[in-house]
């Protein structure tokens, strides 16, 4: 636990530190594509010194000038496949986007959407020595939370305060500096396989970048393709990605469930490629331009000229109709989203006051799914993309970048985690010279 | 997995870790400049410095600095060709050409022109002098002389003052010029403008009118013929000398057997008579008192 506070601390220095400097790199490692952004922050909200978000939320802090998209490489269901394939792929959008800023970045902030996320709500409590609520009271609290054993192999990804309770009155956002007895709190805290966030740094790594921050990708898209008033009220932001959905549930601005299913696009283009004996590449083509998942009698007569490079003119020459392929999708993208019903029920999507369910990820882009979605999700279902950011060029403001523009808005507005929070002294080892340091500076 | 053993694949998008590590050095602002504005300048200055301090090139430089500057400056436009002098008196064109000592024909950026307006005007004779060079290759010397007011007897020499007192020239004998008046004593030349005051206030005894003599620096004395004198004070000697030449007109002073009118007190005129003259006023004065006694 020691361990993970500190590394966790360490990248968020990392991530002070790049903001100092002013350049960060954004990368969202996807099993489809690899995005590269990099922002500067230099924009008049950086020197701002009141507090409060700011105007246009706070994006105004900051500036995409370079980005840069591959096709990924090694990665499958959001997970680092094949290391070297991965780190050439990550190589080629780096260098992309470094040329098109023009600027060197040493600092990258990461989202995969693998690695199996499982949430678990933490809850602590503790007595209150003054009356008044202060950082340490805080700190104190969170330390206080009785931690799960998730497991060896599991790393905690994110850690956040979601809920605060003073005596009897719930509900607080932010509990310092009011008065009362007893302090409670709910913490949200993600882990994931700590095998593959182990393979994703070491990637990096050998990319000469430095890690300043990792999320998941479910959490990053729910940032950007939720409304405000979507994250205050509750809703959930499912992201169809290329290997994976991930789901992530928010409310009072609080990611407060997180989870992923281990199926996206490319099992869609599989599907096709088996269903039609054409590679991989043919059916993605097809998939894109083609697709769609609800059938009309119109598309009995579209025929797609599905080719072949085989030489044997009958079997290169062959034809399916549109209808027969939205047959072959229809069933994966049902399945899909089946899926996340369960996870949703599971999450008890269904106890929340909104029931609002925005689609996005680059899956979310066939056609027909606003159509086909709410059978199985139920009505209130949108189609999500992600917020504008100043200067991100418009191939990259599409739904399949939400994970990565909502990597951006929160390497600019961090939410507090349980790391951002001195450690309390009780945590300390009972005799260590920082115990005696921290209780001198505690106490005078 | 990619096979150990087989080729790299024809055509990698992703760049290679070399590549990839040199664009980031490359993106880096201090080696970017470094090599962008570092290297070259460097080169230049090492370069240059080596090429400049070889004695050879230095040579082969300064021959060609030199060929340039000749090619120019020995254009005829820019030939001096004879100087002509104007406003001066023969000896002092003569004087002006000798101490310049120009060979012409030469060219105009030899000429030093600064240099020999200070030589022409340190001469005595010249009051001032404007040179300039003329179209047609003539460098043209305007002078002003100085005019000869008076002349100046020191201990061992003769020489010829402006109105102002400044030296023109040096003569042999006083006959050269017999029309200027004469002055004498030492510090007289500081004191040429009040001489010539006094010298048109003595108009009227002109034709006795041996000169001026400097006193102690201070005052004048103007000298007659028969030796006689005035000594004038040193302030408004001008009214004490029309006082003097009042009493001549009135009582015939000057033609009297007198040898100093002091007039250095001006409310006490002293008068000194010559020795003859002493002798006859104390034998009358022998006389009258003889006579009274008698």
């Amino acid at each position: 636990m020691t361990d993970l506070y500190q590394r966790q601390r360490a990248m968020r220095n990392m991530r002070l530190a790049a903001m100092q400097r002013g350049v960060v790199a954004i990368l969202d490692l996807g099993t489809s594509k690899i995005a590269c952004l990099i922002l500067r922050f230099d924009g008049p909200e950086t020197f701002r010194d009141s507090d409060g978000i700011g105007s246009l939320a706070g994006q105004s802090s900051f500036r995409v000038i370079g980005a840069a998209t591959t096709r990924s490489r090694g990665v499958r269901f959001g997970e680092i496949d094949a290391m070297a394939e991965t780190e050439r792929a990550t190589r080629t959008a780096v260098q992309a986007a470094q040329k098109m800023a023009g600027v060197r970045v040493d600092h990258v902030i990461a989202c995969f959407s693998g690695a199996r996320p499982r949430s678990y709500g933490l809850a602590g409590a503790i007595d209150l020595h003054e009356g008044m609520v202060t950082d340490t009271d805080v700190a104190r609290v969170l330390a206080a939370c009785d931690v799960p054993d998730y497991g060896d192999d599991r790393e905690v990804l994110h850690a956040q305060p979601v809920n605060f309770a003073l005596d009897h009155r719930s509900g607080l956002n932010d509990p310092r500096g009011q008065i009362g007895n007893r302090l409670a709190c709910d913490m949200h805290m993600l882990t994931v396989d700590s095998d593959v966030i182990g393979n994703l740094i070491h990637c990096i790594r050998r990319c000469d970048l430095e890690l300043a921050g990792v999320a998941s990708s479910a959490y990053a898209s729910g940032i950007s393709s939720l409304v405000e008033d979507e994250q205050e009220l509750g809703a959930a932001c499912v992201d169809l990605g290329g290997g994976s959905t991930g789901i992530s549930i928010f409310i009072k601005k609080h990611m407060i469930y997180a989870d992923s299913v281990r199926l996206g696009g490319e099992h869609v283009t599989q599907d096709i490629s088996k269903g039609f004996q054409i590679p991989l590449a043919t059916a993605e083509r097809i998939k894109t331009f083609h697709g769609g998942v609800i059938a009309t009698g119109m598309d009995d007569r579209e025929m797609i000229e599905i080719g072949g490079q085989t030489g044997d003119w009958e079997h290169d020459r062959r034809t399916v109709s549109r209808a027969e392929l939205i047959g072959i999708m229809r069933p994966r993208v049902e399945e899909i989203l089946e899926e996340v019903r369960v996870r949703l029920d599971a999450a008890g999507f269904e106890h929340l006051p909104s029931q609002q369910i925005v689609l996005t990820g680059g899956a979310s882009q066939v056609p027909g799914l606003d159509a086909l979605a709410p059978r199985i999700l139920g009505q209130q279902v949108r189609m999500g993309h992600p917020l504008r950011v100043q200067g991100l060029p418009q191939a990259a403001t599409g739904a399949a970048f939400s994970s990565a523009v909502g990597l951006c808005l929160f390497a600019a507005h961090p939410q507090d985690e349980w790391w951002d929070f001195e450690v309390p002294i009780e945590r300390y080892p009972a005799r260590s010279l920082r115990r005696a340091v921290k209780w001198f500076r505690d106490n005078w | 997995m990619r096979s150990l053993s087989a080729q790299a694949p024809r055509r990698d998008p992703a760049p290679s870790r070399v590549a990839y590590r040199f664009q980031r050095l490359w993106l880096t602002p201090v080696f970017r400049s470094l090599v962008r504005t570092g290297l070259p300048s460097f080169a230049l200055v090492v370069g240059l410095g080596a090429y400049l301090t070889d004695e050879a090139t230095q040579d082969t430089l300064d021959a060609a600095i030199a060929d340039l500057r000749a090619s120019v400056a020995e254009r005829p436009e820019f030939t001096v060709n004879l100087m002509a002098i104007d406003g001066a008196s023969d000896g002092l064109a003569e004087d002006i050409r000798e101490i310049l000592s120009l060979d012409f024909p030469l060219s105009s950026f030899d000429l030093d022109i600064d240099a020999i307006h200070e030589r022409v005007s340190g001469l005595d004779a010249v009051a001032s002098a404007r040179l300039q060079i003329r179209s047609g290759g003539i460098l043209s010397v305007e002078i002003v002389e100085r005019v000869p007011a008076v002349v100046w007897r020191t201990a061992d020499m003769l020489e010829l003052l402006d109105a102002e007192g400044r030296r023109v020239a040096a003569i042999d004998s006083r006959t050269e010029r017999p029309d200027l008046p004469l002055l004498a004593g030492v510090g007289a030349d500081a004191a040429v403008p009040q001489a010539l005051d006094i010298l048109a206030a003595a108009a009227p005894l002109a034709d006795r009118l041996r000169g001026l003599v400097r006193m102690g620096e201070r005052r004048w004395d103007v000298v007659l013929d028969r030796d006689q004198r005035i000594q004038l004070p040193e302030t408004a000697p001008i009214i004490a000398l029309e006082k003097v030449i009042a009493l001549d007109k009135a009582q015939d002073l000057l033609a009297r057997d007198i040898s100093v009118i002091d007039m250095r007190n001006p409310v006490r005129p002293t008068l000194r008579l010559a020795e003859p003259a002493l002798e006859e006023l104390t034998r009358i004065r022998a006389i009258e008192r003889g006579g009274q006694n008698r």
